[in-house]
């Protein structure tokens, strides 16, 4: 059992998982050849901060979609405990008790979400645009139009800040860190079998023990509490609180997510690929930002690219059946 | 025992679609109640909310909503869903707005075709992406909701249509009314029928119910399942689409950001007017009173000078009320089912036995 893991690990990064790592180095090298500005180390800061949230919350999510459901709300959380973090730091609060409420704040916001889907059995695509719009508008009763601004410059520098005099960020360290739990328990632990299980036949998954509804339960709170963090650390980074902040990221990140090789249908997905997913969407949008384009041009890449990633499979899957299909007739036939 | 076998039946059969029926229309009746009662009490705080010009803002508000709503149900009956409409109504009203401002002397009957068209071509992206791509409707149409969008922006950049370039004939179809009620209800009004006696009395209509109902039992009973769902995006497309017109007509200014968030307000008209997220129930007609039941939540917050801000923060609670009390509806029905069943077999057996 134990010796046959490594090679077992090997086997879980299919072609598509490849295929992105290699697209996503690709894109790497042509950026830094043909974008200004975009190998130097300041920029690099820029993509790591830039893809910071997405890579994040795209955490959590990969265990979501696994299971075969899916987080939309995840952007409003984002924005509402941005909202929170501001509102509170204007009564005066500070902000070592600031940050651990708005993390609290995000993994109740999510357990809202598992309560609807595990104990009233609701589809999670409805659950979830319901609270997108919920919480969204909830960070704006809190905060209105308005926005906060004048943050602790000892948090806002961390987290803008870098290692020392070297480039690495040091939110870096924490995603890094962040990522290796996640990839660990997903794929070297009973909870991260459990997690596929569910996904690849969820009543299967019940008769054969499994907790069905609580481990749904936990993977929305922490969801929700990972989205909570991704709103302290946007709000610091742009010291800026504002109820729209984050608005239209769960787009980003369900696209990394699927581009990550992760299936829409569950059950299949591993987390090297949706890393290599995060990067390439960020990196795409770094370079085409340093190339004048538009925030909401920008979109149009996000958009296709989610399409492409969940079509070019399905397309691939069908092209083989077709030329099994006909490889048979041709043997029936001779 | 024949007779004594059959005898029950008809009566089953009838109870039990009356029961059905009952609970539909205690679906749209406990809307109509809330508008009543929301009404009501806005009425009370500030009697002006019942004024002419109170209930014109509100109908016309609906129309544009319903008209989204009405092609919201058509879809999510199939059992699918489609987040673009707001996009897809940007990408009418922009394009239908340069069209008139080009060509002042055009008739507005060719505007709100040019609307349909843009909207149809939309709807059809989508299906073909659905159908033949085997992409779930929800990933396609996130996506095109940004693509759109997109689109929009790198056409339109900054740019804003305004009020004074376009034409007054363009402008004056959002005052002028038929018999005084205004054209843009009118449209709406005759949406919302066309598409609810089709749904209704057709078989196209029966076939989009049977679909979302159940994928599998309407592909083999040889509902044409591609055709229908081509249909079905391609009306909300459609109709998102002359829905960007009339936004065009009533507010006079167009820029890229045109209808954005919609997609939320009208999720939330289709699912509160009781059209099953899961497919296979629900009614125009329903979806169009919650349009109705939105608008007038927006309104009144307005007249009771409420935060504005609260307006989404409702939509967001209406949504998981609506899905919470469509599931509690659905298990007392299986439950109401299973016991009938259950006594029918007893009293069959019953009667075999004393046989």
């Amino acid at each position: 059992m134990s010796t046959d893991r490594a090679p077992r690990l090997l086997s879980r990064i299919s072609w598509w998982d490849a295929a992105i790592i290699v697209v996503t180095a690709v894109v790497l090298a042509v950026a830094a050849g043909a974008v200004d500005n975009f190998g130097t180390g300041r920029n690099f800061g820029f993509l790591v901060l830039d893809l910071l949230p997405i890579a994040l919350i795209a955490l959590p999510m990969t265990f979501v979609v696994i299971t075969g459901e899916i987080d939309l709300s995840v952007a409003s959380t984002l924005g509402l405990t941005s909202a929170v973090l501001g509102s509170l730091w204007n009564r005066g609060l500070p902000m070592e008790t600031i940050i651990p409420l708005c993390v609290l704040l995000g993994a109740v916001l999510g357990a809202v979400n598992g309560l609807f889907v595990t104990v009233f059995k609701l589809p999670s695509l409805a659950v979830t645009i319901g609270t997108l719009a919920l919480f969204r508008g909830l960070a704006f009763v809190v905060l209105g139009d308005s926005a906060v601004a004048d943050f602790p410059a000892s948090f806002t520098s961390w987290v803008t800040g870098t290692i020392g005099t070297t480039p690495i960020p040091n939110v870096l360290v924490l995603l890094v860190l962040l990522a290796a739990v996640a990839g660990v328990v997903l794929h070297a632990t009973p909870v991260g079998r459990a997690v596929f299980a569910v996904g690849a036949n969820e009543q299967a998954a019940r008769f054969s023990g499994i907790r069905v509804d609580r481990l749904k339960f936990w993977l929305y709170v922490v969801s929700g509490a990972v989205a909570g963090l991704a709103g302290v650390l946007w709000t610091l980074r742009y010291s800026s609180a504002r109820a729209d902040n984050g608005l239209g990221l769960e787009l980003a990140v369900v696209a990394a997510v699927l581009l990550g090789g992760v299936s829409i249908f569950g059950g299949r997905g591993a987390l090297p690929g949706v890393l290599a997913g995060v990067v390439l969407l960020a990196t795409l949008q770094n370079a085409l930002r340093l190339s004048d384009v538009t925030n909401e041009a920008l979109n149009v890449v996000t958009g296709v690219l989610l399409i492409v990633s969940v079509l070019l499979p399905n397309l691939g899957r069908s092209l083989r059946a077709a030329l099994r299909r006909r490889r048979h007739r041709v043997v029936r036939q001779t | 025992m024949t007779a004594l076998d059959t005898a029950p039946a008809p009566v089953r059969v009838t109870s039990g679609a009356s029961w059905w029926s009952s609970v539909v229309r205690a679906r749209e009746l406990g809307i109509v109640l809330a508008l009543v009662a929301l009404v009501g009490c806005t009425t009370v705080a500030n009697p002006r909310f019942l004024s002419g010009q109170s209930i014109r803002d509100i109908l016309l508000g609906t129309s544009i909503l319903a008209v989204l709503a009405v092609g919201q149900a058509v879809v999510i009956i199939t059992r699918n869903i489609d987040l673009s409409v707001g996009a897809v109504l940007g990408l009418s009203a922009f394009t239908v707005g340069s069209l008139v401002q080009d060509n002042p002397g055009l008739p507005v009957v060719v505007a709100l075709l040019a609307g349909l068209a843009v909207g149809g071509v939309c709807g059809l992206v989508n299906a073909v992406l659905v159908r033949y791509g085997q992409v779930p409707a929800l990933v396609v149409t996130l996506g095109t909701l940004y693509a759109y969008r997109g689109a929009t922006y790198l056409w339109a950049g900054g740019q804003q249509i305004t009020a004074d370039e376009l034409p007054r004939d363009f402008l004056g179809f959002a005052d002028a009314s038929l018999l005084g009620v205004p054209w843009l209800v009118v449209i709406a009004v005759v949406v919302i029928v066309a598409a609810g006696v089709l749904l209704r009395n057709y078989r196209l209509g029966r076939e989009l119910y049977a679909m979302g109902s159940s994928p599998e039992a309407a592909t083999l009973v040889g509902i044409k399942v591609g055709r229908n769902t081509l249909v079905a995006f391609a009306t909300s497309g459609a109709l998102a689409g002359l829905a960007g017109v009339l936004f065009a007509v009533r507010f006079g200014t167009v820029d890229a950001a045109a209808g954005t968030g919609y997609e939320l307000n009208v999720v939330a008209a289709a699912v509160v007017g009781g059209v099953a997220v899961f497919g296979g129930s629900g009614t125009v007609w329903g979806a169009a009173l919650g349009a109705l039941l939105l608008t007038t939540i927006g309104n009144s917050l307005a007249v009771l000078d409420i935060d504005q801000f609260w307006q989404q923060a409702i939509v967001g609670a209406l949504i998981l009320l609506a899905i919470a009390v469509d599931r509690l509806v659905a298990l007392r029905t299986a439950r109401a089912l299973k016991t009938r069943a259950l006594k029918t077999r007893a009293l069959k057996k019953g009667g075999s036995h004393v046989d």
